[in-house]
């Protein structure tokens, strides 16, 4: 595996020893002083062009854990608010050689371009509405650690389907891993053409019940500008997840950040069901076995300098 | 009295003797081996292969059976002058028309600033005669700015030279505004030509709305936001008795309610983009940026109504929407990058090789369609007959290349083609009877 860009990249063999490797790092987080030194002398960059806590401080947890060295550049602050281009901005971090870049950009595909133009490993943290694989990963871990195995389990992902990079990784994701998946929301933030991705596609809860885990996705405010939905006062009348419908032995998740009263109720969110910490916890020790596969696996040391080509031989055309 | 619609840049007028070609002109009725004489910029004789002989100061071009045409007629292309020149101008786009068999073109509008001015439109068209190589006509906007809310002075600019008028790159949406422009064609005639798009459906959109939009999580565009414009428009120019001409249709759903329109009495014409016959929504799932155009590629199923359409002649003729972008606008995430491929260089080729080799249709309506967009404009048709200026295109159907190994003549490299192998090289282009294009490997014999 030279770059993780999207969860499609991943079979399930690939996923499994993901998942196999976090477990054994997961035991790492329990020690006094949380670090290996596997990735001693390794470079990840941070690239974030949109705003992120979580995901980017559970990648630099993750990279820190393994001993690498980490930079952090945010977009806002930077060249990029002078009009720097995302080729410029790739090719100029690159010459300080990181072994890694993680990638979260507002664009999809912009981890492929990127992974075109420079020789690190490329992690896709988000792109766009199109994929978060590493997302996909800690839920898979997570609901591992839960059920076991998720053949047969039906997964419900159930609320924003059509602006949601989460969903769109996670339906691939948990299919791969032998789960049925369905997905449930107001028509008008279904996407038209999703059941291509192989799951059933429901607009109301009633078949919930039939559901052993239950992912409900983040009702953003702003959607309301565009009526996606009339009101969310409707929405959540219609597609919260509460203790109503939801039922004790449901498995509940959630992506983060969590709207109380709006897609999930206070109820739920507190109960022993919700494994939404549990997927925070998941995401430090998942992400670090991703860049412990990507940078410790198959590549060798970075070369004495001498040896090494041009380190950044971007390609002039693009992907 | 008012100016002639299109304009040529300086060439010389061409002596030729092309020597056993075979020649192909479905409306001329020709489809034979000819010896074809071109003199002082005029077919002058056709004779049968190897009876016509060489006069002096006249060049000889030994045909050895390759194909020539009556030169293709685009009625869709940005020139991007003035105001973006670092795309494309006039020398650079009409060098790539007749690089790809193009004996005339019509410009469209959205530039910088927008041709909606008489005084704009003088300029440009002298510019022109200084630099274009083929024959260029200028389509200014239905509205001032192509904001769709005041009709640009039509009377004046026809009289200046414009061929008819469009807002291209946007629909007119207000359905009043249109109904304005086509009650006051009456007075100034010309065709208005509509780019067909709801932009309450669009919005937010940059592919088509489908499964490979719902995979990418990049918005949609239905293809509803272009079929119920057409089929309002058809309508509206119904009622008023209006000619309308619909650019770049891209689904099925738009050539019935152009069938439709037709089988009313409609006074309506249409056009398709050779990307539109030939690719679809597939292509867009490796988010190359040189797949994104307006229309989105559709689905395979949209591809075949289009090609259906283009047989049975609900689409008049093949228009490539030639839309060239720098690499920098282009060589960034897709849903950053403008819309747009370029497509004077590989129409014919690109069709040759996915439409006719494989059989779906037929070479002479390939040429036909290729053609027919200057009648639809009251513009003359390219013919091969004696007596005709020279407007010809000289292939070698055999010829396979690789698109854009030897670069391009635009200044953008944006095809949506690029790499792909093709079938049918253009040798030799006259236009306005003056060579135009030569190919760099033709050899010219006995010159």
């Amino acid at each position: 595996m030279n770059h993780l860009l999207s969860i499609r990249d991943l079979d399930r063999g690939t996923i499994e020893r993901i998942v196999a490797q976090a477990e054994r790092f997961a035991e790492v987080s329990d020690r006094e002083i949380k670090k290996v030194p596997a990735l001693r002398g390794r470079m990840v960059l941070n690239l974030f062009y949109e705003a992120s806590t979580r995901t980017r401080s559970s990648f630099e947890l993750a990279a820190k854990r393994l001993s690498a060295d980490v930079v952090n550049f945010a977009a806002s602050g930077s060249s990029v608010e002078k009009g720097e281009s995302l080729k410029d901005t790739v090719l100029t971090l690159s010459a300080h050689k990181p072994d890694a870049i993680v990638l979260r950009t507002p664009w999809a595909g912009a981890s492929e371009l990127v992974s075109n133009w420079c020789s690190a490993a490329i992690v896709n943290a988000g792109d766009g509405k199109r994929e978060h694989p590493t997302q996909a990963l800690l839920d898979v871990y997570t609901l591992k650690g839960r059920l076991g195995e998720l053949d047969g389990a039906s997964i419900w992902i159930v609320g924003d389907v059509a602006h949601s990079r989460v969903a769109r990784s996670d339906i691939v994701a948990f299919q791969r891993m032998g789960a049925k998946v369905t997905v449930a929301g107001p028509p008008t933030l279904i996407p038209r053409g999703i059941e291509a991705l192989g799951c059933d596609v429901r607009f109301t809860l009633q078949e919930l019940p039939s559901a052993d885990v239950v992912y409900a996705l983040r009702m953003q405010n702003e959607r309301m500008d565009d009526t996606w939905v009339p009101s969310i006062r409707e929405y959540a009348a219609w597609y919260q997840v509460n203790g109503r419908r939801l039922s004790p032995r449901q498995v509940l998740m959630h992506p983060g950040p969590v709207n109380r009263g709006v897609e999930l109720s206070g109820e739920v969110v507190d109960s022993p069901q919700a494994v939404i910490t549990a997927q925070v916890e998941a995401g430090v020790v998942v992400r670090m076995a991703v860049l412990y596969e990507l940078l410790a696996g198959a590549r060798a040391p970075a070369p004495a300098p001498s040896a090494s080509p041009s380190p950044a031989s971007p390609e002039p055309q693009p992907a | 009295m008012a100016a002639q619609p299109l304009v040529h840049g300086p060439r010389k007028a061409a002596d030729l003797l092309l020597r056993d070609v075979h020649v192909l002109d479905p409306r001329a009725r020709l489809d034979a081996r000819r010896d074809v004489r071109v003199r002082a910029g005029e077919v002058a004789e056709l004779g049968e292969p190897g009876t016509l002989a060489q006069e002096p100061e006249e060049e000889l071009m030994e045909g050895r059976g390759h194909h020539l045409f009556p030169a293709f007629f685009d009625p869709h292309v940005h020139l991007r002058t003035p105001g973006q020149e670092h795309k494309e101008d006039l020398d650079t786009g009409t060098r790539a028309a007749a690089a790809g068999g193009f004996a005339a073109v019509l410009a469209m509008p959205n530039t910088d600033p927008v041709l909606d001015s008489a005084p704009l439109l003088r300029s440009l068209r002298e510019t022109a005669a200084r630099e274009s190589r083929i024959s260029v006509g200028f389509m200014p906007g239905i509205t001032r700015g192509l904001q769709g809310e005041q009709l640009t002075e039509m009377a004046e600019l026809r009289q200046e030279g414009a061929v008819g008028f469009t807002d291209d790159g946007k629909p007119v949406t207000s359905a009043g505004m249109l109904r304005k422009a086509l009650q006051y064609q009456r007075l100034c005639g010309g065709v208005i030509a509509l780019h067909e798009e709801d932009p309450t459906l669009s919005r937010g959109g940059c592919i088509h709305e489908g499964a490979v939009s719902a995979a990418l999580g990049i918005g949609g565009i239905p293809t509803i936001s272009e079929s119920t414009m057409v089929a309002r428009d058809a309508a509206i120019a119904g009622y008023e008795d209006a000619r309308v001409h619909f650019q770049h249709l891209s689904c099925a759903a738009s050539v019935e309610a152009v069938a439709e329109a037709k089988a009313s009495g409609v006074r309506a014409s249409t056009e398709v983009s050779p990307h539109h016959l030939l690719l679809t929504e597939e292509y867009v799932r490796g988010m190359d940026t040189r797949m994104k155009m307006n229309p989105p590629l559709a689905t395979e199923a949209d591809r075949r109504a289009l090609i259906e359409g283009l047989r049975t002649g609900t689409i008049d003729c093949v228009a490539t929407d030639h839309a060239p972008h720098a690499r920098e606008e282009k060589e960034v995430p897709f849903e950053q990058a403008p819309m747009g491929t370029t497509g004077l260089e590989t129409a014919f080729a690109a069709l040759y090789t996915g439409l006719v080799l494989p059989g779906v249709i037929e070479l002479r309506l390939l040429i036909e369609r290729m053609t027919a967009g200057a009648a639809l404009y009251e513009l003359p048709t390219h013919t091969i007959a004696v007596g005709e200026p020279a407007n010809l295109t000289l292939l070698d159907l055999d010829a396979e290349f690789v698109a854009g190994e030897r670069g391009w003549e635009s200044r953008s490299e944006n095809c949506c083609f690029a790499g792909r192998k093709l079938r049918g090289r253009v040798l030799l282009t006259l236009s306005g009877g003056g060579v135009v294009y030569r190919e760099r490997a033709f050899s010219v014999v006995g010159a």
